[in-house]
């Protein structure tokens, strides 16, 4: 007998085939491969938190001697600048928190303490919207609580060669230095137009062609920076 | 062996890299390549990737063709293509993590390539997996090629370097020579294609005629 591969019940009946066997298997390998790939993101969160305390092109293998070597603590602060949970395994506490997590509702900021070269810095994770999808950042500052010691910034879908370049070092080299405040207390970090620095204690020369996604890079700083700022004045005291 | 590589096989895989290349004559795929050429080595990674796609879900659709309802004809192509697709990008996260960040950004690009739909349709649905494998490597590869060029173009006249090495000398600089940033700018890309094609059409109309 020949199936009449255009009737309606041989149609529905495919469909509601292919459908069941296109989801388990992706079911099946995206369990199968969980673990690694789960392993796999640490790595890369570790790598770049270390990057923003200068520590960069780290081999896979080194990350965990790295972060052993500079991170002192995990810290989970809340919105008035207490901390809520000292962090000493390292990465259980902070680091456990996702960074789409980071909001003020949550009430729950991780902080990453490390030490480079005798100095204590603090890592504030950062959040935000690009241009076409999400981008994050790291910013290492001083034991003071003013200023920059260090940035680190990536992307999901930038344009290549425009708006991904806030993943390239010349552009993160920028923050080094900057403050964070401007004198009236306000968060004042912050990427504008390229070519129009008026302030070059708190602006970043953007990137030409990638206005847009240093927006994002801009709206991100000041709004993620505020969550932190009373634990920054506590660090001040 | 001999029939593996007959001589409609060998066209299958030879003709869309230059007489029937899915860009320059079928006009396929026009948006990524504008998305994807601002430098170099984003153009190289995104060919191999719609390569790869392209040849293995050709092997798929070909394999099912008898069986696949004419009414959903498409949508099965689509959740052939996207199914692997995303196996692929899995696998990547876990045994090669670099590569698999790399490529997040062009995923949805991949998936919604023209090329693949229209080498799924146009080939894979009417022949045999191991011809539908040649035409996706020979559709892919005639794809990668105009990418590379153009992003090389792009890359060299618009930052001064290749796969990010400087090529153009210190010297030209310090003697006047600027960057020109029209380059990096997308609607160059669909210039320059359109110089390839201009070139490409020259060439082939004559050599038929």
């Amino acid at each position: 007998m020949k199936l009449n591969t255009n009737s309606n019940v041989y149609t529905v009946v495919y469909a509601a085939v292919i459908v069941v066997v296109v989801a388990f298997l992706l079911a099946f390998v995206s369990t199968a491969l969980k673990d690694r790939s789960d392993a796999n993101v640490e790595n890369d969160t570790k790598k770049q938190i270390l990057a923003s305390l200068g520590q960069r092109a780290i081999a896979d293998a080194d990350v965990q001697a790295t972060w052993d070597k500079y991170i002192v603590a995990d810290l989970v602060v809340d919105t008035a600048g207490n901390v809520v949970s000292e962090g000493t395994s390292k990465d259980q506490d902070g680091f456990r928190i996702n960074r789409r997590d980071i909001k003020a509702e949550n009430n729950a900021l991780p902080v990453f303490v490390a030490t480079v070269e005798g100095q204590t810095k603090y890592v504030l994770p950062l959040t935000g919207k690009g241009l076409w999808g999400p981008i994050w950042g790291y910013i290492a500052v001083d034991a003071d609580g003013k200023t920059v010691f260090g940035a680190y910034f990536n992307h999901e879908s930038e344009t290549a060669g425009l708006g991904a370049e806030i993943k390239a070092e010349y552009f993160q080299a920028e923050f080094v230095g900057k403050q964070i405040e401007d004198a009236t207390g306000e968060v004042a970090l912050t990427v504008v137009k390229n070519g129009k620095v008026d302030d070059a204690t708190t602006q970043c020369d953007g990137i030409s062609g990638a206005t847009l996604t240093g927006n994002g890079v801009a709206a991100m700083l000041s709004e993620g920076l505020r969550l932190y700022q009373p634990y920054l004045h506590k660090l001040n005291q | 062996m001999a029939a593996l590589f007959s001589k409609e096989n060998r066209q299958a895989f030879t003709e869309p890299l230059s007489l029937n290349n899915p860009v320059l004559v079928q006009v396929l795929g026009i948006c990524s390549a504008l998305a994807v050429t601002a430098k170099l080595e984003p153009a190289i990674v995104m060919g191999l990737s719609v390569t790869v796609i392209t040849a293995f879900s050709n092997v798929i659709v070909s394999l099912i063709r008898k069986t696949i309802p004419n009414r959903i004809r498409i949508i099965i192509q689509l959740v052939v293509v996207a199914a692997l697709v995303t196996i692929v990008s899995m696998i990547l996260k876990a045994f090669a993590y670099d590569v698999s960040v790399q490529l997040s950004v062009y995923i949805g690009l991949i998936i919604t390539n023209c090329i693949l739909m229209g080498r799924l349709e146009a080939f894979a649905m009417t022949n045999g997996p191991w011809q539908s494998f040649l035409d996706g490597i020979g559709s892919g590869l005639g794809y990668a090629w105009i990418l590379v060029v153009v992003g090389a173009v792009r890359e060299l006249l618009g930052n001064g370097t290749l796969l990010g090495f400087n090529i153009i000398p210190e010297a030209c600089y310090n003697a006047g020579y600027v960057n020109n940033g029209m380059m990096t700018m997308p609607a160059m890309s669909m210039i320059i294609l359109g110089c390839i094609i201009w070139v490409h059409r020259a060439y082939t109309t004559k050599n038929t005629k």
